[in-house]
């Protein structure tokens, strides 16, 4: 156990890329916690998928042993959280388990919307903020500026900011010192009854259920039996340890540190992150505030491009949710895709990830249909439904009004895009909060409706702003508005997998965007196709997909017959990446692709 | 019995892998060589007949065809040879076909009395186009009147004369190409051969295309109106289409190409020659060796040019006879696919097909219509299509 006085508790805050698994590493390697010959780029992204995209998708944490230049030794606790909006929560969350962190920002860019959005957390958890200028290296590094930006914008002192290199090394030193000296210690009571904060959980193969704790007061000792609070259900607990980052398991943990517990725990599921643990006697008398659960806030219909692998799929996706209780899924049948699986995401980051883990771990080929929000639906009758899926629309007359979440959005733009973004926002139906600037950019602040926001706002703001803005949001609530179902038919047979909600004044913008898209992306068949957006029974925009003209091969190769066998299966095994409509075959790319606007 | 194999008959293709130069959308088995000793050759084709007709027996031979590369870079001694063996090899057929595709240059003309004595009686000359520019971009060696001559000298040589054209060329309207089809037709005697360009993956054009530079090519659409006005102006010069790309006056039809079509017997010998075979009856596929000096030596070596020897079954010689058939305007013998395998067909698709009138049925043929026969590839794929 160690002393109160000689324990940190950090994480690092920042926007994608500016540096953060980068200064981790660096923080690691200075402090010898890691063998170099062990070392590997961005440790703390354990996923592949993590490693590829670059970003961070669960808290990972770190215990770091280091010696300051006053002659104590010292253990440095890091949480590393994920940048991406669709996981803020985890970021909440972490936060309220340290005490401080170190605000990264890149010298070469200044402060982004994310920035802004973590760093408003870490306030919110009084954390004692300790900024770093990261990329000194860089030629276009201007400190002061991105000092004063920080100053401005985020309001917090900035003048005496850490200048870091954190591929070259330069301030590596300097940042751990700041994090001894500027950071405080952890407070707690070490006789006090046991009150642990469940951080996070996740489903490890070999040994079960892994729950991450951040000891506020008492003891936690191998062999202690534990119960959580929210449940009461009560643990034997196996194992404690640490991360250093490997596992490393040792007898017990004190007030202030953060460690792991294994206890037989069979699922992630039977663990509430938030959560406060003691022990099943003489326990504390009060659980720790904790937090409300993650939602999901997106939802699509996944199902498998080959029927056959159903079962495949059902096994992936609980192996999956094992891990992630942030996922949900549900059976769904379709008439046209066959049977699936309805699933809901923090976000379409979130969304994509599993999407990807699924097809590239599992091996199973997915088609995935359009994402929705959940609508709450007020029947005449009082009762109010979650709508997840547009198909399930009940029938109008029987329903009162309709209501969509609403989030909030930071963007902070260079100013010659503002008007742009501005428009950008007004189409999708945003209500302006706010429009201030910091230094040369803009910060805008709207009020958005979730599903305009969840296909590809991301994608157009950066293609409108080439790349320059950046964006964050939260939920605010729920609103009514005038929301309609939009269905799709193709040689005139609804694709239950197309329909969408959309805002009645939006219909025909979409519905034309969509059955353009649509028309491009079926290829032609041998008879003409009308491909219709219809909302009520109304059609708002129609194309006609021309008939195929010519699909021959017009060069006979002689006596090679063998040659045109390879051909036809060739072309056989395109038809398997499509789905049978009635008599239209609709490639499974089309069900995501028609969403995107190019407006 | 044995020599007519389900009546489509017997036949021998002859590859000759050489060419003066290669042409930017070429993909046949060509090569260009600094030098070619005939002799070799010659003895190598020659102990390629003999072990064949080991193989056969004496089955009456209809067609021979010697295809390319370009077939008239070859000695006429070469050829006379060849057909030597030939003769000796099998029986043949009083009014058997014999072809040589031709380039069209003055030299390849200078050739022509020679095969003829060697027993050639049909050429066929690959024109490609009938303007100067076109056949520069082409990558052709001869220009319009050169090939213009060769094809006077053809016909002053041989009964039969047929030319190819490649249409749908870079920067060609529906009406130039209207144009230049019907001065064709008046050249023609009884044969054109008239192929929509293909870009071929692996060719100079093929690589162009996915780099995005092979600019003009005609729109799908103009394409496809190339393709019909092309079976109009056709038809009504009394010379319709009895395949795909293949126009005849009626009984004027190249017999060996006929014969592939309906599915028939064929030896094939010469690098990346291939054949189907009927042995003990029971049905190969061969393939010969790509590259002329690996089938050379492995000819000399081995005494045989063989690459590949495999047992079609039935289901498989299905469909080959339905992609294959289905290619002619008899179509094929719906008794004939059904004995190979009863399951060939989709019966859902084919019911739709033939209520879209995209392919009909009569007396026990199945044939792809005009309305159809553009779209033959879709057609094929669902006829064949599992669900
Ligand atoms: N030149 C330079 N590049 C850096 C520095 N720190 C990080 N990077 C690079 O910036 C990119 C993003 O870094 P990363 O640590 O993944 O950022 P994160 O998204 O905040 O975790 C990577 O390509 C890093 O190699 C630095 O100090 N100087
Ligand atoms: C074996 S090739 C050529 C015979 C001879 N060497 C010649 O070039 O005249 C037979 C015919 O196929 C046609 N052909 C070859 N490549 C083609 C392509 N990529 N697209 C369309 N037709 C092609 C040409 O008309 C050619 O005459
Ligand atoms: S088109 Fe004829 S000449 Fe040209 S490369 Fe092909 S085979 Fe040779
Ligand atoms: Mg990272």
């Amino acid at each position: 156990m160690t002393d109160l006085a000689k324990i940190r508790n950090f994480s690092i805050v920042a926007h994608i890329d500016h540096g953060k698994s980068t200064l981790a590493d660096r923080l690691i390697q200075e402090t010898g916690t890691v063998q170099d010959r062990d070392m590997k780029e961005q440790l703390l992204d354990a996923m592949d998928i993590e490693r590829e995209r670059g970003i961070t998708i669960k808290a990972n944490t770190v215990r770091i042993d280091y010696v300051a230049d006053d002659g104590e030794a010292y253990v440095l606790n890091l949480i590393d959280t994920p940048g991406h909006v669709d996981f803020a929560y985890e970021v909440s969350r972490s936060m309220q388990a340290v005490e401080g962190s170190l605000l990264v920002v890149d010298s070469t860019q200044g402060v982004e919307a994310q920035t802004l959005a973590n760093v408003y957390q870490a306030i919110e958890a009084d954390h004692e903020i300790v900024p770093v200028l990261n990329k000194i290296d860089l030629p276009a590094s201007d400190c002061d500026r991105v000092a004063e930006q920080i100053e401005d914008v985020i309001g917090i002192d900035a003048s005496d900011a850490i200048h870091v290199s954190a591929k070259t090394g330069v301030g590596i030193h300097e940042t751990l010192e700041a994090i001894v000296n500027r950071l405080p210690a952890p407070k707690g009571d070490r006789d006090a009854p046991l009150k642990a904060m469940l951080v996070d959980s996740w489903y490890d193969a070999y040994l079960g259920v892994i729950v991450l704790v951040r000891i506020v007061d008492g003891v936690l000792k191998k062999g202690d039996r534990i119960r959580m609070m929210s449940t009461n259900a009560v643990y034997p607990v196996e194992r404690i340890g640490v991360f250093r980052p490997a596992m490393q398991v040792i007898d017990e943990l004190g007030p202030g540190e953060i460690g792991f517990l294994t206890a037989s725990i069979k699922q992630v599921r039977d663990t509430r992150v938030g959560d406060t643990i003691t022990h099943e006697k003489k326990g504390c008398e009060k659980p720790l505030p904790g937090f409300k659960p993650a939602q999901p806030v997106v939802f699509c219909g996944l199902f498998p491009v080959d029927n056959a692998e159903f079962e495949d799929l059902r096994t992936a996706i609980e192996k999956l949710s094992l891990n992630d209780a942030s996922f949900s899924s549900e059976m769904e049948t379709s008439a046209a895709l066959g049977f699936g699986f309805r699933c809901g995401f923090l976000g379409l980051l979130h969304l994509e990830v599993i999407r990807d883990r699924l097809e590239r771990e599992y091996g199973i080929e997915l088609i995935t249909t359009a994402p929705s929000v959940v609508y709450h639906v007020h029947m005449r009758d009082g009762e109010v439904r979650e709508l997840h899926n547009p198909a399930d629309m009940p029938d109008l007359t029987h329903v009162d009004h309709i209501e969509e979440p609403r989030i909030k959005a930071t963007i902070l733009v260079p100013d010659e895009y503002l008007g742009d973004v501005l428009k950008l926002c007004q189409d999708r139906r945003g209500i302006q909060l706010d429009l201030t600037y910091a230094g040369s950019r803009a910060m805008v602040v709207y009020d958005l409706p979730l599903n305009e926001v969840v296909f590809d706002f991301y994608d157009r703001l950066k293609s409108v702003t080439k790349g320059y803005a950046s964006f964050d949001y939260q939920m605010i609530g729920y609103r009514e508005d005038h929301l309609v179902k939009m269905q799709i038919l193709v040689n005139e047979e609804p694709v239950d997998a197309l329909s969408v909600m959309v805002h009645r004044d939006r219909a025909e913008t979409r519905g034309r965007a969509m059955v353009e898209k649509l028309k491009e992306l079926i290829p032609r068949h041998m008879f003409k196709i009308p491909i219709q957006a219809a909302v009520g029974g109304r059609v708002v925009a129609r194309e006609t997909l021309s008939a195929m003209r010519k699909d021959v091969t017009a060069k006979c190769y002689g006596g090679d017959a063998t040659r045109k066998r390879k051909l036809l299966d060739k072309q056989k095994a395109g038809k398997k990446k499509m789905r049978q409509f009635g008599k239209v075959e609709i490639p499974q790319q089309a069900f995501i692709s028609a969403l995107k606007m190019d407006d | 019995m044995t020599e007519d194999w389900q009546n489509a008959g017997f036949g021998l293709y002859v590859h000759w892998p050489f060419c003066q130069s290669l042409c930017p959308y070429c993909d046949f088995n060509s090569y260009v060589a600094a030098s070619i000793d005939q002799r070799q050759w010659e003895e190598a084709y020659v102990r390629e007949i003999k072990r064949l007709a080991a193989e056969t027996g004496p089955r009456v031979l209809s067609t021979v065809f010697f295809g390319g590369g370009t077939p008239s870079l070859m000695a006429p001694e070469t050829v006379h040879a060849i057909l030597d063996a030939v003769r000796t090899a099998w029986p043949m057929a009083n009014d058997a076909e014999i072809t040589l595709e031709a380039n069209p240059g003055s030299v390849e003309a200078g050739r022509f009395r020679g095969y003829r004595e060697a027993g050639v009686n049909r050429v066929s000359m690959g024109v490609q186009a009938l303007n100067d520019e076109d056949l520069k971009r082409l990558g052709r060696l001869h220009g319009v009147a050169e090939a213009r001559a060769a094809f006077d000298v053809a016909r002053s040589t041989f009964d039969r004369v047929s030319f190819d054209l490649i249409y749908a060329r870079q920067h060609q309207t529906v009406d130039q190409w209207a144009a230049e089809l019907r001065e064709a037709l008046s050249m023609a005697i009884d044969h054109l051969s008239l192929y929509q360009l293909t870009i071929e993956q692996g060719t100079a054009f093929g690589d162009r295309y996915d780099a995005g530079r092979l600019r003009g090519l005609p729109p799908e659409d103009d394409a496809a109106e190339m393709y019909e006005r092309t079976q109009e102006i056709c038809a009504a010069a009394g010379m319709p289409a009895y395949e795909i790309s293949n126009h005849a006056r009626p009984g004027a039809e190249s017999r060996h190409n006929l014969l592939y079509w309906r599915y028939g017997d064929y030896a094939g010998i010469g690098p990346g020659a291939h054949g189907r075979l009927t042995l003990n009856g029971r049905r190969f596929a061969t393939e010969t060796h790509l590259q002329p000096g690996k089938w050379l030596d492995a000819q000399r070596s081995t005494g045989s040019g063989e690459s590949l020897r495999e047992e079609i079954s039935p289901a498989d010689q299905a469909v080959e006879y339905l992609l294959m058939g289905l290619r002619i305007s008899e179509g094929i013998s719906l008794e004939r696919l059904h004995a190979l395998d009863p399951n060939a067909l989709n019966i859902n698709k084919y019911n739709d097909l033939i209520y879209s009138g995209l392919i009909e049925a009569a007396g026990r043929q199945l044939r792809v219509t005009g309305k159809g026969r553009p779209l033959l590839n879709a057609i094929l794929r669902e006829l064949l299509s599992e669900d």
